[in-house]
Protein backbone atom coordinates (compact mmCIF):
# COMPACT_ATOMS: atom_id res chain seq x y z
CA UNK A 1 0.00 0.00 0.00
CA UNK A 2 1.32 3.43 -0.94
CA UNK A 3 1.86 6.17 1.64
CA UNK A 4 -0.04 8.53 -0.67
CA UNK A 5 -3.28 6.69 0.09
CA UNK A 6 -3.28 8.51 3.43
CA UNK A 7 -3.71 11.72 1.46
CA UNK A 8 -7.33 10.57 1.24
CA UNK A 9 -9.03 12.16 4.29
CA UNK A 10 -11.37 9.17 4.77
CA UNK A 11 -8.47 6.72 4.90
CA UNK A 12 -6.55 9.05 7.20
CA UNK A 13 -9.51 9.34 9.57
CA UNK A 14 -10.02 5.54 9.62
CA UNK A 15 -6.35 4.72 10.25
CA UNK A 16 -5.79 7.46 12.84
CA UNK A 17 -8.89 6.43 14.83
CA UNK A 18 -7.38 3.03 15.67
CA UNK A 19 -3.84 4.40 16.03
CA UNK A 20 -4.76 7.05 18.61
CA UNK A 21 -5.72 4.92 21.68
CA UNK A 22 -2.44 2.92 21.83
CA UNK A 23 -0.48 6.11 21.15
CA UNK A 24 -2.18 7.90 24.06
CA UNK A 25 -1.30 5.03 26.42
CA UNK A 26 2.29 4.85 25.13
CA UNK A 27 2.83 8.63 25.45
CA UNK A 28 1.47 8.72 29.00
CA UNK A 29 3.53 5.70 30.08
CA UNK A 30 6.78 6.97 28.58
CA UNK A 31 6.43 10.56 29.81
CA UNK A 32 5.42 9.55 33.34
CA UNK A 33 8.21 6.94 33.53
CA UNK A 34 10.87 9.31 32.15
CA UNK A 35 9.91 12.28 34.32
CA UNK A 36 9.25 10.35 37.54
CA UNK A 37 12.51 8.41 37.14
CA UNK A 38 14.43 11.58 36.34
CA UNK A 39 12.88 13.75 39.05
CA UNK A 40 12.72 11.29 41.95
CA UNK A 41 15.35 8.65 41.34
CA UNK A 42 18.41 10.32 39.84
CA UNK A 43 21.19 11.95 41.86
CA UNK A 44 22.25 15.60 41.65
CA UNK A 45 25.09 16.47 39.31
CA UNK A 46 28.36 17.32 41.08
CA UNK A 47 28.55 20.72 39.31
CA UNK A 48 24.94 21.60 38.46
CA UNK A 49 23.28 20.28 41.61
CA UNK A 50 19.57 19.50 41.32
CA UNK A 51 19.16 21.76 38.24
CA UNK A 52 20.29 18.76 36.18
CA UNK A 53 16.71 17.47 36.62
CA UNK A 54 15.58 20.16 34.16
CA UNK A 55 17.28 18.13 31.41
CA UNK A 56 14.31 15.68 31.30
CA UNK A 57 12.06 18.52 30.10
CA UNK A 58 14.45 20.87 28.33
CA UNK A 59 16.12 18.43 25.93
CA UNK A 60 12.93 16.58 24.79
CA UNK A 61 11.10 19.90 24.33
CA UNK A 62 13.99 21.39 22.32
CA UNK A 63 14.19 18.21 20.21
CA UNK A 64 10.48 18.40 19.39
CA UNK A 65 10.58 22.18 18.79
CA UNK A 66 13.00 21.63 15.90
CA UNK A 67 11.56 18.35 14.61
CA UNK A 68 8.00 19.69 14.62
CA UNK A 69 9.10 22.42 12.23
CA UNK A 70 10.97 19.88 10.06
CA UNK A 71 7.79 17.76 9.92
CA UNK A 72 5.88 20.90 8.89
CA UNK A 73 8.52 21.50 6.21
CA UNK A 74 8.03 18.00 4.74
CA UNK A 75 4.23 18.43 4.82
CA UNK A 76 4.49 21.88 3.22
CA UNK A 77 6.69 20.51 0.43
CA UNK A 78 4.16 17.71 -0.18
CA UNK A 79 1.41 20.34 -0.38
CA UNK A 80 3.40 22.54 -2.77
CA UNK A 81 4.41 19.64 -5.04
CA UNK A 82 1.47 17.23 -4.88
CA UNK A 83 -1.41 19.36 -3.51
CA UNK A 84 -2.54 16.82 -0.89
CA UNK A 85 -4.85 18.61 1.53
CA UNK A 86 -4.16 16.30 4.46
CA UNK A 87 -0.47 17.22 4.37
CA UNK A 88 -1.24 20.96 4.56
CA UNK A 89 -3.66 20.32 7.41
CA UNK A 90 -1.10 18.15 9.24
CA UNK A 91 1.39 21.02 9.03
CA UNK A 92 -1.23 23.38 10.46
CA UNK A 93 -2.01 20.85 13.21
CA UNK A 94 1.66 20.55 14.22
CA UNK A 95 2.31 24.30 14.60
CA UNK A 96 0.72 24.92 18.05
CA UNK A 97 2.44 21.80 19.40
CA UNK A 98 5.81 22.96 18.09
CA UNK A 99 5.16 26.45 19.47
CA UNK A 100 4.49 25.08 22.97
CA UNK A 101 7.59 22.86 22.76
CA UNK A 102 9.71 25.87 21.76
CA UNK A 103 8.25 27.90 24.64
CA UNK A 104 9.04 25.09 27.12
CA UNK A 105 12.60 24.83 25.76
CA UNK A 106 13.10 28.60 26.03
CA UNK A 107 11.58 28.84 29.52
CA UNK A 108 13.38 25.84 31.04
CA UNK A 109 16.61 27.00 29.37
CA UNK A 110 16.29 30.46 30.95
CA UNK A 111 15.47 28.99 34.38
CA UNK A 112 18.46 26.63 34.07
CA UNK A 113 20.69 29.38 32.70
CA UNK A 114 20.35 31.73 35.67
CA UNK A 115 22.11 29.54 38.29
CA UNK A 116 24.56 28.00 35.76
CA UNK A 117 25.51 30.96 33.54
CA UNK A 118 24.46 33.79 35.86
CA UNK A 119 21.87 35.08 33.40
CA UNK A 120 18.40 34.15 32.18
CA UNK A 121 19.14 35.25 28.64
CA UNK A 122 22.12 35.82 26.38
CA UNK A 123 22.09 36.66 22.67
CA UNK A 124 23.80 33.37 22.04
CA UNK A 125 23.39 31.82 18.53
CA UNK A 126 21.34 28.84 19.72
CA UNK A 127 19.14 30.85 22.09
CA UNK A 128 18.56 33.57 19.51
CA UNK A 129 17.71 31.12 16.72
CA UNK A 130 15.25 29.39 19.08
CA UNK A 131 13.59 32.72 19.87
CA UNK A 132 13.28 33.46 16.13
CA UNK A 133 11.86 29.95 15.60
CA UNK A 134 9.25 30.70 18.29
CA UNK A 135 8.30 33.92 16.48
CA UNK A 136 8.05 31.97 13.20
CA UNK A 137 5.63 29.53 14.86
CA UNK A 138 3.43 32.43 15.98
CA UNK A 139 3.61 34.03 12.53
CA UNK A 140 2.77 30.72 10.84
CA UNK A 141 -0.32 30.19 13.04
CA UNK A 142 -1.43 33.80 12.61
CA UNK A 143 -1.15 33.50 8.80
CA UNK A 144 -3.38 30.41 8.77
CA UNK A 145 -5.99 32.32 10.79
CA UNK A 146 -5.73 35.48 8.73
CA UNK A 147 -6.54 34.00 5.31
CA UNK A 148 -10.10 32.88 4.59
CA UNK A 149 -9.40 30.70 1.55
CA UNK A 150 -7.85 27.44 2.88
CA UNK A 151 -5.86 26.70 -0.29
CA UNK A 152 -4.38 30.20 -0.40
CA UNK A 153 -3.58 29.91 3.32
CA UNK A 154 -1.86 26.57 2.73
CA UNK A 155 0.19 28.07 -0.13
CA UNK A 156 1.38 31.10 1.84
CA UNK A 157 2.05 29.23 5.07
CA UNK A 158 4.05 26.63 3.13
CA UNK A 159 6.31 29.36 1.77
CA UNK A 160 6.68 30.81 5.29
CA UNK A 161 7.56 27.33 6.53
CA UNK A 162 10.33 27.01 3.92
CA UNK A 163 11.83 30.33 5.06
CA UNK A 164 11.51 29.41 8.76
CA UNK A 165 13.32 26.13 8.16
CA UNK A 166 16.59 28.08 8.03
CA UNK A 167 16.09 28.95 11.72
CA UNK A 168 14.96 25.43 12.64
CA UNK A 169 18.19 24.05 11.17
CA UNK A 170 20.20 26.89 12.67
CA UNK A 171 18.72 26.09 16.12
CA UNK A 172 19.97 22.54 15.73
CA UNK A 173 23.43 23.19 14.32
CA UNK A 174 24.31 26.68 15.63
CA UNK A 175 26.38 25.25 18.50
CA UNK A 176 28.52 23.29 16.05
CA UNK A 177 29.78 26.15 13.95
CA UNK A 178 29.33 29.22 16.19
CA UNK A 179 31.58 28.79 19.14
CA UNK A 180 31.09 32.17 20.80
CA UNK A 181 27.84 31.20 22.56
CA UNK A 182 27.19 30.14 26.16
CA UNK A 183 25.19 27.06 25.19
CA UNK A 184 27.16 23.83 25.31
CA UNK A 185 27.35 21.34 22.45
CA UNK A 186 25.09 18.32 21.98
CA UNK A 187 23.97 16.73 25.27
CA UNK A 188 23.80 13.29 23.72
CA UNK A 189 26.72 11.85 21.82
CA UNK A 190 27.69 8.49 20.33
CA UNK A 191 31.11 9.12 21.87
CA UNK A 192 31.08 7.56 25.36
CA UNK A 193 33.54 10.16 26.65
CA UNK A 194 31.30 13.06 25.64
CA UNK A 195 27.89 11.52 26.36
CA UNK A 196 26.20 12.23 29.68
CA UNK A 197 26.38 9.59 32.41
CA UNK A 198 24.04 6.60 32.05
CA UNK A 199 22.28 7.53 35.28
CA UNK A 200 20.90 10.65 33.54
CA UNK A 201 20.86 9.19 30.01
CA UNK A 202 18.26 6.43 30.49
CA UNK A 203 15.44 8.57 31.94
CA UNK A 204 16.27 11.35 29.45
CA UNK A 205 15.92 8.95 26.50
CA UNK A 206 12.61 7.61 27.88
CA UNK A 207 11.36 11.16 28.33
CA UNK A 208 12.40 12.02 24.76
CA UNK A 209 10.56 8.95 23.44
CA UNK A 210 7.51 10.11 25.44
CA UNK A 211 7.65 13.59 23.92
CA UNK A 212 7.95 12.09 20.42
CA UNK A 213 4.87 9.88 21.09
CA UNK A 214 2.94 12.83 22.55
CA UNK A 215 3.78 14.91 19.48
CA UNK A 216 2.61 12.17 17.07
CA UNK A 217 -0.58 11.65 19.12
CA UNK A 218 -1.42 15.35 19.19
CA UNK A 219 -0.61 15.81 15.49
CA UNK A 220 -2.94 12.94 14.56
CA UNK A 221 -5.70 14.25 16.84
CA UNK A 222 -5.38 17.83 15.63
CA UNK A 223 -5.16 16.78 11.96
CA UNK A 224 -8.48 14.96 12.41
CA UNK A 225 -9.82 18.18 13.91
CA UNK A 226 -8.52 20.23 10.94
CA UNK A 227 -10.07 17.78 8.45
CA UNK A 228 -13.44 18.20 10.19
CA UNK A 229 -13.01 21.97 10.30
CA UNK A 230 -12.30 22.02 6.55
CA UNK A 231 -15.39 19.90 5.88
CA UNK A 232 -17.44 22.30 8.01
CA UNK A 233 -16.00 25.22 6.05
CA UNK A 234 -16.94 23.49 2.76
CA UNK A 235 -20.51 22.89 4.00
CA UNK A 236 -20.83 26.53 5.11
CA UNK A 237 -19.55 27.70 1.72
CA UNK A 238 -22.09 25.44 -0.02
CA UNK A 239 -24.92 26.87 2.13
CA UNK A 240 -23.84 30.43 1.32
CA UNK A 241 -23.75 29.64 -2.42
CA UNK A 242 -27.21 27.99 -2.39
CA UNK B 1 4.04 17.27 55.17
CA UNK B 2 3.42 14.23 52.97
CA UNK B 3 4.50 16.13 49.85
CA UNK B 4 7.67 17.26 51.61
CA UNK B 5 8.45 13.63 52.43
CA UNK B 6 7.86 12.44 48.85
CA UNK B 7 9.79 15.23 47.13
CA UNK B 8 13.53 14.77 46.72
CA UNK B 9 15.81 17.29 48.40
CA UNK B 10 16.44 19.84 45.66
CA UNK B 11 18.75 21.97 47.80
CA UNK B 12 19.26 25.62 46.93
CA UNK B 13 17.83 25.17 43.41
CA UNK B 14 14.39 23.97 44.55
CA UNK B 15 12.66 27.10 43.18
CA UNK B 16 14.29 26.81 39.74
CA UNK B 17 13.56 23.09 39.35
CA UNK B 18 10.03 23.45 40.74
CA UNK B 19 9.28 26.37 38.42
CA UNK B 20 10.66 24.52 35.38
CA UNK B 21 8.50 21.44 36.07
CA UNK B 22 5.41 23.39 37.11
CA UNK B 23 5.34 25.73 34.12
CA UNK B 24 6.31 23.03 31.58
CA UNK B 25 3.71 20.52 32.78
CA UNK B 26 1.16 23.34 32.97
CA UNK B 27 1.86 24.32 29.34
CA UNK B 28 1.58 20.68 28.21
CA UNK B 29 -1.72 20.31 30.10
CA UNK B 30 -3.01 23.52 28.47
CA UNK B 31 -2.04 22.28 25.01
CA UNK B 32 -3.72 18.89 25.54
CA UNK B 33 -6.81 20.50 27.11
CA UNK B 34 -7.17 23.07 24.32
CA UNK B 35 -6.77 20.35 21.65
CA UNK B 36 -9.45 18.15 23.26
CA UNK B 37 -11.85 21.07 23.81
CA UNK B 38 -11.49 22.46 20.29
CA UNK B 39 -11.59 18.98 18.72
CA UNK B 40 -14.85 18.11 20.49
CA UNK B 41 -16.40 21.47 19.66
CA UNK B 42 -15.66 21.11 15.93
CA UNK B 43 -16.82 17.48 15.89
CA UNK B 44 -20.14 18.47 17.50
CA UNK B 45 -20.67 21.36 15.08
CA UNK B 46 -19.98 19.11 12.08
CA UNK B 47 -22.35 16.42 13.37
CA UNK B 48 -25.11 19.02 13.88
CA UNK B 49 -24.53 20.46 10.41
CA UNK B 50 -24.60 17.03 8.75
CA UNK B 51 -27.72 16.05 10.70
CA UNK B 52 -29.46 19.25 9.64
CA UNK B 53 -28.56 18.60 6.00
CA UNK B 54 -29.88 15.04 6.15
CA UNK B 55 -33.13 16.38 7.56
CA UNK B 56 -33.59 18.84 4.68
Amino acid sequence: MSLWEYANPRRFMATSSWLLPPLVVMSALLIVTGLVWGFFFTPDDFRQGSTVKIIYLHVPAALMAINAWLMMLVCSLIWIIRRHHVSALAARAAAPIGMVMTLIALFTGAIWGKPMWGTYWEWDPRLTSFLILFLFYIGYMALWEAIENPDAAADLTSVLCLVGSVFALLSRYAVLFWNQGLHQGATFSMDKEQNISNVFWYPAVISMAGFVCLFVTLVLYRTRMEIRRRRLHALDARSMAA
Amino acid sequence: MIIARILPDLGKYATEVGLAYGVSLGLLALLIGQSLWKGRKIKQRLQQEEKARKGE
